[in-house]
């Protein structure tokens, strides 16, 4: 694996097959009583987060701490950035307290390449969504999730998706969970198919490694796991699509609908979900969706990420790593 | 006055010669010219321009002089072998009052490195609403021809309309960035497949091919000329050169970047590959080299947008738009279009000094290297390789995409009216 996780396109079919595997071992603690490895001991994993986004800092941060490494949250709001502190000056706080990942959520799209390729810092930088570019742990979790339920639990171990007829619905264009998915899966074997307004596909997609149609109720049929993206009503606004109903009749998800897909096809959802927009209550509430179930994965998906990154395979950085602790707690006296 | 003897250079890339200069003309032009009481220059070779002339350079005095003053500007201008410079009105203030471009001509004037011929604002403010006091600006010292609103689009059909009309009464002309505003709000790059994978913001060609279609009609519609600055799409190409072939009074420029850098360097995420208009793609170039050598595109103009450090080290999103240069336009154009067999040297002349000259209005520029004629001369050795260093820069700002990269020739001298302004590749 790399050094950072900045695009699920940086993963190799054998990275990510690592990744959901590990992920299973990790989820195993979360049926312990005590839920704590002492894997990161020592190691300290910031959340540097520049956008709102709770799900993802809580997600991460129960990863980083199951794991017993030190966590940090920094959040842009009421703190310097909001004061006109830039990506480099704050990156350089971080390195100067002895970071040794940076789990980075930014509005800016290529935000975490920039961190992870400036120079500014030293340590592991994972992606936690930028921009409308990339989300590569929520790709992860979802093919966490769609391995478990397609393939099995145990009988996943190893597998990849191969085969398998993914479609991802909804504003495409605005979604780094579309784009890290598109990658990911694809890598992973699977069959992507992409359905949204023509208005948000993005021009250039078909580059993509994957079929975009415009005609959900086509598509459902062939599908073993379809994917809700959650839609803005904002995006009216901007002509994108005329009316929040009229977005609902032709690519929302309801029970009519999700009778349609084959009986073992699941109704996936990153959240949060606009219910009545993309995906009724019907639907959301059915026990064909795996909402919740994405979230309780997301835990170990990105528990496996950061041991892979910071300890699964150098266990003298450990070392070094503890040394450099000690002396700062020397200073600290 | 002095006299200087540049001894066997290839004018204009044809066979060597003497060119002796007198004071602020050039005396004589011939074979085993006497050098006695001049200074001689062994041209050996090298390549003997006229004097290059960029029509559109951001000096960024008044207002940004953390990134350039009008004497640095001038100062890296002539390193690149320029002579003139047009510098465009988006100061601060904008140069939108004979007040404005009379002081950036002074300054100009003071530099001494090379000519400063003001643009003025077509709009109050660049707002494209109400036309600033062209006529005054005309009239003023600076005596301005050429008028934009570069960096935002005269977007409003009357405004624009009524700009061409106007500027007729006194031979001006409108150089319009042609940028569809409402298609390019969010726009952080070219639109296509490289945007689609980045998740930026796509600035699609068609916001520029319409507005050149819509501003090449209107200067039918009513007579007048029309610039279109940095051209940068295969179909806004097409459209320039329909316009021509329909006899609309339309000139054209494409920047030194646009003709041999794509979208496919943004993958980088480093912002010293933003600009506006955006890198396009491998078909854009080849389209905007081919049209500068069948003369659709008439001239080439840098748009040196400088920029300080801390605008271009950051993401993206946050990172302003522009490239310097100045100082590497000649090694461009030389490695895009000479080295390709598209051009020779004398159509480098054309279309970086003759043209650009005469499209701004601007007299003692662009002349024939003859005798008579003022001594604004650009001396090239293009057989030079070396890579590019930024610390070496004259301006102040040093946001090129072209650090580390090898380019070709390199400026020796440069004279303006008989000064040399570089002296063996270094300012006088």
């Amino acid at each position: 694996m790399k050094r950072h996780l900045i695009s699920a396109a940086d993963l190799t079919r054998d990275d990510a097959v690592l990744i959901l595997d590990t992920a299973e071992e990790m989820a195993r603690v979360a049926d312990r009583p005590i839920k704590k490895l002492p894997t990161l001991r020592g190691r300290t994993v910031v959340n540097l987060f520049f956008e709102d986004s709770t799900r993802t800092r809580i997600s991460f941060e129960a990863a980083a701490k199951r794991l017993s490494a030190d966590v940090i949250n920094f959040s842009a709001k009421g703190s310097s950035v909001s004061k006109g502190e830039s990506l480099k000056d704050t990156a350089l706080t971080l390195e100067a307290m002895g970071a040794d990942a940076v789990v980075i959520r930014h509005h800016a799209s290529g935000a975490p390449y920039r961190l992870a390729n400036s120079g500014w810092i030293d340590g592991a930088v994972v992606n936690a969504g930028d921009g409308t570019h990339e989300h590569p742990t929520q790709a992860l979790l979802d093919a966490f999730t769609m391995r478990r339920r397609l393939v099995g639990r145990d009988a996943g171990i190893g597998q990849d998706l191969s085969g398998r007829r993914i479609t991802i619905v909804g504003d495409v264009l605005h979604s780094r969970v579309a784009r890290s998915n598109v990658h990911l899966l694809t890598t992973l074997g699977a069959e992507v198919t992409l359905v949204a307004p023509p208005t948000l596909v993005p021009v250039g997609v078909g580059s993509w490694p994957c079929e975009v149609s415009y005609d959900l109720d086509a598509v459902l049929p062939k599908s073993d796991a379809v994917m809700m993206l959650r839609v803005q009503r904002e995006r009216m606004n901007a002509a994108f699509f005329p009316t929040e109903r009229e977005y609902s009749r032709r690519y929302g998800l309801d029970g009519d609908r999700m009778a349609k897909m084959p009986e073992h096809a699941v109704v996936m959802h990153p959240g949060p979900m606009n219910r009545g927009m993309e995906i009724t209550a019907e639907v959301a509430d059915s026990d064909r969706c795996t909402a919740v179930e994405q979230v309780a994965n997301g835990v170990s998906t990105r528990m496996a990420v950061l041991y892979l990154l910071l300890g699964g395979s150098e266990p003298a950085v450990t070392t070094s790593a503890a040394t450099t602790n000690n002396a700062r707690t020397e200073e600290n006296k | 006055m002095s006299k200087i003897l540049i001894r066997g250079a290839k004018v204009l890339g044809g066979e060597p010669q003497d060119v002796l200069i007198d004071g602020e003309t050039i005396a004589e032009v011939g074979n085993g010219l006497s050098a006695e009481g001049a200074t001689v220059v062994e041209a050996d070779g090298k390549i003997l321009l006229p004097g290059l002339v960029d029509l559109h350079t951001h000096l960024r005095e008044p207002g940004r002089e953390d990134s350039e003053t009008v004497l640095t500007g001038t100062r890296a201008a002539a390193s690149g072998g320029f002579t003139a410079v047009f510098a465009m009105a988006n100061t601060f203030p904008v140069a939108d009052t004979a007040g404005v471009v009379e002081q950036v001509w002074r300054l100009g004037k003071e530099s001494g490195y090379c000519d400063v011929q003001p643009i003025g604002a077509v709009t109050v403010g660049l707002e494209g609403k109400q036309l600033s006091e062209l006529g005054a600006m005309h009239d003023s010292a600076a005596g301005v021809t050429v008028f934009s609103d570069d960096g935002k689009c005269v977007d409003d059909a009357v405004i624009m309309r009524r700009a061409l009309e106007y500027v007729k009464a006194f031979g001006g002309v409108v150089a319009q960035h042609a940028q569809e505003p409402r298609l390019t709000e969010g726009a952080q790059m070219n639109e296509g497949i490289v945007s689609a994978e980045l998740g930026l913001g796509g600035w699609p060609s068609v916001a520029e091919e319409s507005i050149i279609a819509r501003d090449v009609l209107l200067a039918e519609h009513v007579g007048s000329r029309v610039h279109i600055c940095h051209l940068s799409t295969a179909g806004s190409v097409e459209i320039v050169r329909w316009a021509k072939s329909r006899g609309i009074d339309v000139t054209a420029e494409v920047t030194p970047h646009h003709l041999l850098l794509t979208d496919e360097l943004v993958r980088s995420y480093n912002p010293v590959y933003k600009v506006n208009p955006p890198l396009r793609t491998e078909r854009d170039v080849l389209a905007l080299r081919e049209a500068l050598a069948d003369g659709t595109i008439d001239i080439v103009a840098t748009d040196h947008a400088p920029h300080p450090h801390e605008d271009k080290d950051c993401e993206w999103a946050a990172a302003a738009m522009g490239m310097v240069g100045l100082e590497t336009a000649l090694s461009v154009v030389q490695q895009t279009m000479v080295e390709t067999g598209l051009l020779d040297w004398a159509g480098v002349a054309e279309r970086m000094s003759v043209k650009p000259a005469r499209i701004g209005s601007l007299e003692g520029h662009g002349r024939p290297i003859a005798a008579g004629e003022p001594a604004n001369l650009t001396l090239v050795d293009s057989a030079y390789r070396g890579v590019v260093d930024p610390a070496g820069f004259a301006s102040r700002s040093r946001n090129t995409p072209y650090e580390g990269r090898e380019l070709p020739g390199r400026v020796t001298h440069t004279f303006l009216r008989g000064r040399a302004t570089v002296v063996d590749g270094k300012l006088a």
